[in-house]
């Protein structure tokens, strides 16, 4: 035991002794939840809307009215023929230009229908969607009441657009899980195969072969004070949500504090096992950030929702772990349910645990080769 | 007398590349053994098999009167291991490193600080030092203490004087002497011959093979001829017109002079005129005693 | 007297406070085998790094190849070449690409690195592994390969930081005869090694202990001198190691 002891203490002393390290593991998770929280926010607030009416009747003017007070946008100009439209945009501030055919007002009284154009600015993607989205729902709105008040016949079925969970639809109670899930497997895998590999590459692994020490208290040795650290960082991300963001964890904190635990198991055996497929640092920080932060956030359904991807990628995402305690931290932060429902994702968290603890054990080699 | 070491038939290849073949040899209980050789005869790999951390492809080696394969549990215990690299943890202070190494082998460093204090009082006062600052003298001394820390009855050393200046070179050979009353078993390589000298016993290596075990003063009269150091102020010039001499067998440069062996194992009186004529003045020709080296180029020559 | 390669006059370097080289004085000689020894710690590094111009003397007189390392120190890397044993290869590269390299890194033309790579793979022996990467030659011929492309382009100087450390006692003869062989060609070589029978191949040798020169001799004169069977007897004798 006392030997065990040793070695932990010799690995907390190699990361308090290297600030760098100690950086990454408080200093990273803190920036991303802040970078994420404000800048990268998805919300629109203000964005700059031009139009270009051609009808100019009462009905255009409401409308207008409507999306401007809504809030979301802000117009930059009113815009007097087509050709206008190419040069407002160039201009930059303008991110979609509203068009209201001839004679708008007429028509809808008429024949119950009317064409409107959003035109958004396809550079900025993101954006451009959300626009669209936001107009549209507007729009619809504005649709639905107008053809209630005519008649009774011509109400058609729109699409609703409501936000249950995140009726404001604020995009750090979609960032804080997310960040979270991505930090944890990435601090605990890259830091324990760097941590192993290091031994590899100054020969101490040699003389540490050569001692009594079994492989499985040098493996445990290198894996405890992670472990500790991470967890330690998981409850300064949640209180840091909380302070910052107001995000309240809907759920049983108890139950997210164990799948939390589970889940930085998961990362660090993770890491051991990338520790033994390499021979240098570099091998080690290159599989950790190329092969696992890469596909972690394109593919857990982190930032692109896993519906839409095509289905070769949905199978890939099937081993990516991420993509469990995702859904797993989701539901308990957010929608406040129970073990009930998230018992499947939980499982596979630990069979893939006790996968990768079975593999770096066998493949932990008591030799050199 | 108790071999500490004896192996047989010892083989191992990496991929097609041999690195040892056949290696036979014992080194006896307390006895300082030196194997001898250039980088890649195969002295690490030898060596990582009798520390039990690489398994031979034929034959045995029992340390300690166990199998380095099989009781390798058990032999770890025994073996202190300073691999080529000193394995030290840079970020680790000079009294850290010692005390890890201490627990993990399951003691402390009060228990056996008799063992090391000879070696450790030189890097004591530089104990909160990171051993990542030490110079290499003191770098080498500090593992040295790790390696022995646990009382080991064998002490493997692998090449602990690469790279070390010739003062903390001279004091490292003085302590392992001085860790033979403590009945220690050391095994040590060195590609650099004169450290021959310092060993009980010495085995020459190279591609592989033992050219020779014995003492090194042994292993020095085995040079079959005698051996003549000549001088002269033209080095280049000399080494030549040497070798273009009938009667020359070898001449190889050595220091300041070139050693030379000759037919009849005489200086042939023509040798003065033909340096002469080829511009190689003030010329000495002495007979001298071969050194580990003369043996050993000897040695390479035959199996080649 | 013959030409001087080397000339240092009171060179002082310090770090801070620290004073790593104490007034130098001493000369080197066009043709020349110079042994700079010392031991860890003692400013050989220091020494070595100003006369090969990648740092400038706090004061003192430095002349190397004709150009004075405190204006002229990008003249001087061009007329130097420099070996060491651990780095001075790429070992993904060819011996062929490795030669075209440093060709071109001392701006040699092509036609010139063309005849050179003949005439040193002939000289070699090394035809038949023009094409090998450096990693799959073993030691001797690769510090070999070094030494010869340490040279190509003809320096004043070549600086050989432990030349032949680790290679066969055969491989090591050949390699300090490369060394007699540029000497003869006026090619001063200036050899640092911890390894003091290295010492006794040189002309002459200086050693250094706590940044100051504490001998300068030839071999022979400095063991008669110390009344030493060998230049390490005289090395222990007179160079305290650094406990810094």
């Amino acid at each position: 035991m006392n030997r065990f002891l040793g070695f932990i203490k010799k690995e907390f002393l190699h990361i308090f002794r290297d600030y760098r390290t100690l950086f990454i593991l408080f200093g990273i998770p803190a920036a991303q939840i802040l970078i994420f929280g404000y800048a990268v926010s998805m919300d629109i607030k203000n964005a700059g809307i031009a139009f270009l009416d051609l009808s100019h009747d009462e009905i255009t003017m409401e409308l207008t009215d409507k999306i401007i007070s809504s809030g979301f946008f802000k117009k930059t100009e009113t815009l007097l023929s087509y050709s206008d439209v190419d040069k407002v945009f160039k201009k930059g501030k303008t991110k979609a230009v509203i068009i209201f055919e001839s004679n708008f007002g007429k028509k809808l009284v008429s024949e119950g229908k009317a064409s409107l154009s959003i035109i958004a600015d396809g550079s900025e993607p993101n954006t451009a969607t959300l626009v669209t989205n936001y107009t549209t729902a507007i729009v619809n709105n504005f649709n639905l009441r107008f053809a209630g008040d005519a008649s009774l016949n011509s109400v058609r079925i729109q699409p609703e657009v409501k936000m249950f969970y995140n009726p404001n639809l604020k995009s750090h109670f979609m960032f804080v899980p997310g960040v979270i899930t991505l930090i944890l497997i990435l601090i605990c895998a890259l830091m324990t195969s760097v941590t192993i590999t290091r031994e590899k590459e100054f020969g101490t692994m040699e003389v540490l072969l050569v001692s009594p020490l079994r492989p499985i208290q040098i493996i445990l040795g290198k894996v405890m004070p992670y472990f500790i650290l991470s967890f330690i960082n998981v409850i300064l991300i949640l209180a840091l949500s909380w302070f910052v963001f107001g995000l309240p964890v809907k759920g049983s904190m108890v139950l997210l504090l164990a799948e939390s635990m589970l889940y930085i198991l998961m990362s660090l055996t993770l890491g051991i096992l990338i520790s033994t497929l390499s021979g240098t640092m570099q091998q080690a920080i290159f599989i950790s950030l190329i092969g696992l932060m890469l596909p972690s956030i394109l593919l857990s359904g982190f930032i692109f929702p896993i519906e839409n991807m095509p289905k070769v990628y949905d199978y890939v995402s099937m081993i990516m772990p991420p993509r469990y305690f995702i859904v797993i931290i989701k539901n308990i932060m957010i929608k406040g349910t129970g073990l009930a429902y998230i018992w499947k994702e939980t499982l596979i968290l630990i069979i893939m645990t006790a996968v990768f603890t079975g593999i770096s054990v066998r493949k932990f080699k008591i030799r050199l080769e | 007398m108790n071999n500490a070491i004896e192996s047989s038939g010892l083989s191992k290849s990496f991929g097609s590349a041999r690195a040892i073949r056949n290696i036979s040899f014992s080194v006896d209980e307390s006895e300082i053994f030196g194997f001898i050789g250039p980088d890649g005869a195969g002295k690490t790999t030898l060596f990582r098999i009798i520390t039990t951390l690489l398994l031979p492809d034929e034959g045995y080696v029992k340390v300690l009167g166990m199998d380095s394969v099989t009781d390798y549990k058990k032999l770890r215990k025994e073996i202190g291991y300073m691999p080529g690299r000193f394995s030290l943890y840079q970020d680790l202070s000079v009294e850290e490193n010692l005390s890890f190494y201490a627990t993990v082998f399951g003691t402390t460093v009060k228990e056996n600080y008799d063992l090391i204090s000879d070696i450790y009082s030189h890097i004591e006062p530089f104990k909160k030092r990171l051993a990542g600052q030490l110079s290499g003298g003191m770098k080498q001394k500090l593992a040295l203490s790790c390696a022995l820390i646990h009382k080991p009855r064998l002490l493997v050393l692998d090449e602990p004087t690469t790279g070390v200046d010739a003062i903390s070179r001279a004091e490292f050979w003085t302590m392992l002497g001085k860790l033979r009353k403590h009945n220690i078993t050391i095994l040590v390589s060195t590609p650099y011959m004169d450290e021959a000298m310092r060993c009980d016993r010495v085995a020459l290596i190279q591609k592989g093979e033992i050219l020779a075990v014995d003492t090194p003063r042994k292993i020095m009269l085995g040079f079959s001829r005698k051996l003549f150091s000549v001088k002269a102020t033209e080095k280049y010039r000399l080494i030549t017109a040497l070798r273009q001499f009938p009667a020359t067998i070898t001449a190889y440069p050595f220091g300041d002079s070139v050693h030379a062996t000759f037919t009849g194992d005489i200086v042939d009186p023509g040798l003065y005129d033909h340096l002469k004529n080829n511009g190689v003045t003030h010329v000495s020709v002495n007979e001298t005693e071969a050194g580990i080296e003369d043996r050993f180029l000897e040695l390479m020559n035959k199996t080649a | 007297m013959e030409n001087q390669v080397i000339k240092v006059r009171n060179l002082v370097k310090k770090f801070g406070r620290f004073v790593a080289n104490d007034n130098l004085s001493f000369d080197v000689y066009e043709g020349e085998i110079f042994g700079f020894l010392g031991a860890n710690g003692a400013g050989k590094t220091t020494a070595i790094r100003i006369l090969s111009g990648l740092s400038a003397p706090t004061s003192g007189e430095v002349i190397v190849a004709g150009f004075d390392a405190n204006k002229q120190s990008e003249k001087i890397k061009k007329n130097i070449g420099y070996m060491c044993q651990k780095f001075s290869l790429y070992e993904d590269l060819t011996v062929k690409e490795n030669i075209t390299l440093y060709g071109g890194i001392y701006g040699m033309s092509k036609q010139l690195i063309k005849e050179r790579t003949g005439e040193l793979l002939e000289k070699l022996n090394f035809r038949d592994y023009e094409n090998r990467l450096i990693a799959d030659l073993p030691l001797g011929l690769r510090q070999k390969l070094a030494f010869s492309v340490a040279i190509l382009h003809e320096p004043k100087i070549v600086f050989l930081d432990e030349p032949t450390g680790g290679v066969d006692p055969i491989t090591r003869r050949q390699f300090w005869e490369m060394i007699y062989e540029t000497a003869t060609r006026g090619i001063n070589v200036f050899v640092t090694t911890h390894y003091m029978d290295e010492a006794e191949y040189c002309d002459r040798i200086s050693i250094m202990s706590e940044g100051r020169i504490v001998a300068l001799d030839t071999p022979e004169q400095l063991k008669k001198q110390y009344k030493a069977a060998s230049v390490e007897e005289v090395f222990i004798k007179i160079a305290r190691p650094v406990v810094n």
